[in-house]
């Protein structure tokens, strides 16, 4: 089981990510899902309908935060009002871990607004390290990394992928959001064999997995979370769920997001590959 | 090549403006080629080129600022129209790239942008830059922070002295045209779209058809926001520049009297229209017990 520290010993099951086209559906028809991943910056704001609406979600159903903008692999310093206003937010939804990217996305204060690939060696992967733990300890709640999908290698990287994720949490001592589909999506772009890069990760860290669509392009298959999964993801989601035991698994559909039904009937396909639970005797 | 020279060489790469195409251009501004740039930094594989490598970020970074500036600012778009709008957002976020972690604050410099860089905002500069007023407000309304409410109840037997705040997502504006209007116009148009941030599109706003005959005309406007949604109220004079004495930290009394300075309301209907107007703003939940300090007044 992946019940660990790394996220908080929560057996979660299967998620949807909170979109807002769904929204009033989920608050009038109140369906059952386990629980919700948000995206933390879409909620770190002074107020309005965006707080309003996640205090009513929060009110029935259990919240994950997922980031995209703290680049703990940037060169520069965490942002420190950034972290202030997420902190804020761990406090209203009760998160009981977080997640966001290894990757970086600012330079001297300006924002790509992208999820841009590390350069693998061991210079980025001690900042990362170190940014990733000083955040965990700011923000008092574990923390989880995502591998990102990647159309770019660097002339400078001096290891493999997984091996600079490997390095990161180990240093930071975090845990890992591992998103099959990304793994999928860099093996095709940098031709690797995405079965050696799951069988690489330490099982005791993956607090979390993601699943999703892409896109395939002539040259490059690029993640845009607009479609359903595809079965050579489900068959790494397969591997990593013998792997590492049941999993809090979250499906992202970011883009032509059809009804809420559909992408929930979606996420559930996971359960079929989840482990019958043990019965135990009266 | 150390990880800050890295990192700052792939980002002035992709932040290159794209070429007409939508390619990435072959020339940085320098006169440098890009090709060789990106294969300093970014491995080939036997499918695409560093450069090409490099071209799938910088048009996801464009195609995504873009959409997103697109969608905070509509009714720009349509004021202006669409390829003079591409052109104004290209420049503007070549010269003012995103500062912050959110792409909610992207349009947050625009009016200051425009207002030194006057030949992207076209004939209408004037309108223009009132509406990218009213757009800013707009999304400030929809999320800004709100401070505890002074409501009806806590008017009674309010002292002279007192001072009261204004809620900090309210924007006071006085306008040269009637842009409220034209921007619930292009709202209707486009019914239906979505405005979210983080979503590129590529929706086509028509101009405003009666853009030519749209005249100036004197607005008094509050952005705020009413049961989560946002709202354009038109005010009078008097009661905006009562609202703006109130939120420049002045007293009851004293603005009071700044509202209705060089005003034509006769003096014996001036009691009931303050009546009016409080009960009015505290049902509205304008008014805060705590006058807040402004880094900057968005009232002109």
């Amino acid at each position: 089981m992946s019940f660990n520290r790394f996220n908080a010993f929560s057996g979660y099951g299967i998620g949807v990510g909170l979109r807002v086209p769904h929204l009033s559906h989920i608050l009038e028809n109140k369906p059952v899902v386990n629980w919700f991943e948000i995206i933390s910056e879409n909620y770190m704001v002074g107020g309005g309908r965006p707080l309003a609406v996640l205090d009513r979600i929060l009110e029935q159903y259990q919240v994950v935060q997922h980031g995209v903008s703290l680049y703990f692999g940037s060169a520069e310093p965490l942002n420190r009002e950034h972290l202030k206003r997420l902190k804020a937010l761990v406090r209203r939804t009760g998160t009981p871990w977080l997640t966001d990217h290894l990757c970086w996305g600012s330079v001297d204060g300006r924002y790509t607004h992208d999820l841009l690939p590390m350069p693998y060696t061991m210079e980025a992967a001690r900042l990362t390290a170190r940014k990733v733990r000083q955040a965990q300890d700011f923000l008092e709640v574990p923390i989880a990394v995502e591998n990102v999908s990647s159309y770019a290698g660097f002339h400078v990287s001096e290891m493999t992928e997984w091996e600079f994720l490997n390095e990161v949490v180990e240093r930071a001592d975090c845990g890992i959001l591992l998103d099959v589909n990304n793994i999928y999506v860099s093996s095709r772009n940098h031709d690797f064999d995405p079965f050696d890069y799951l069988n690489a990760v330490p099982a005791a860290r993956v607090a979390q997995i993601h699943i999703a669509g892409h896109s395939r392009f002539e040259k490059y298959i690029l993640d845009t979370h607009d479609h359903p999964v595809v079965p050579p993801v489900w068959k790494l989601y397969e591997h990593a769920i013998r792997r590492f035991g049941a999993t809090p698994t979250l499906l992202e559909w970011d883009d032509r997001i059809p009804s809420f039904r559909e992408v929930h009937a979606e996420a559930l396909k996971a359960e079929k590959y989840m482990p019958a639970p043990v019965a135990v005797p009266a | 090549m150390k990880l800050r020279e890295t990192q700052r060489r792939m980002a002035k790469a992709l932040m290159l403006p794209l070429a007409p195409s939508g390619r990435m251009r072959k020339r940085a501004a320098d006169g440098s080629l890009m090709s060789r740039e990106a294969a300093a930094i970014i491995k080939p594989n036997h499918r695409l080129s560093s450069v090409e490598r490099l071209e799938i970020y910088s048009r996801s970074y464009w195609f995504r600022l873009l959409g997103s500036l697109a969608g905070d600012f509509p009714g720009l778009r349509a004021v202006i129209g669409d390829r003079a709008f591409e052109r104004l957002a290209v420049a503007y976020l070549s010269d003012c790239p995103s500062r912050s972690f959110t792409l909610r604050d992207l349009g947050s410099r625009l009016e200051e942008w425009l207002r030194k860089n006057p030949a992207f905002g076209g004939r209408r500069l004037t309108l223009a830059l009132d509406m990218v007023r009213l757009e800013w407000a707009h999304i400030a309304a929809f999320d800004g922070p709100e401070e505890k409410v002074l409501g009806p109840a806590d008017l009674v037997g309010l002292k002279p002295s007192l001072r009261v705040g204004v809620q900090p997502y309210i924007t006071l504006l006085e306008l040269s045209y009637p842009v409220d209007e034209m921007r619930i116009q292009v709202n209707a148009d486009s019914s239906g779209a979505q405005a979210a941030s983080n979503v590129a599109t590529k929706k086509r706003y028509r101009k405003f058809p009666g853009l030519s005959r749209t005249r100036p005309d004197s607005v008094f406007l509050a952005v705020h926001r009413l049961d989560l949604s946002v709202y354009y109220r038109r005010l009078t004079r008097e009661e905006f520049r009562l609202l703006s004495a109130l939120r420049a930290r002045r007293s009851l009394a004293a603005s009071i009297r700044f509202a209705f300075e060089g005003s034509d309301v006769n003096a014996e209907d001036r009691p009931p229209m303050l009546q009016a107007w409080f009960a009015a703003w505290a049902s509205f939940g304008w008014l805060t017990c705590r006058p807040r300090k402004r880094k900057g007044a968005h009232s002109s």
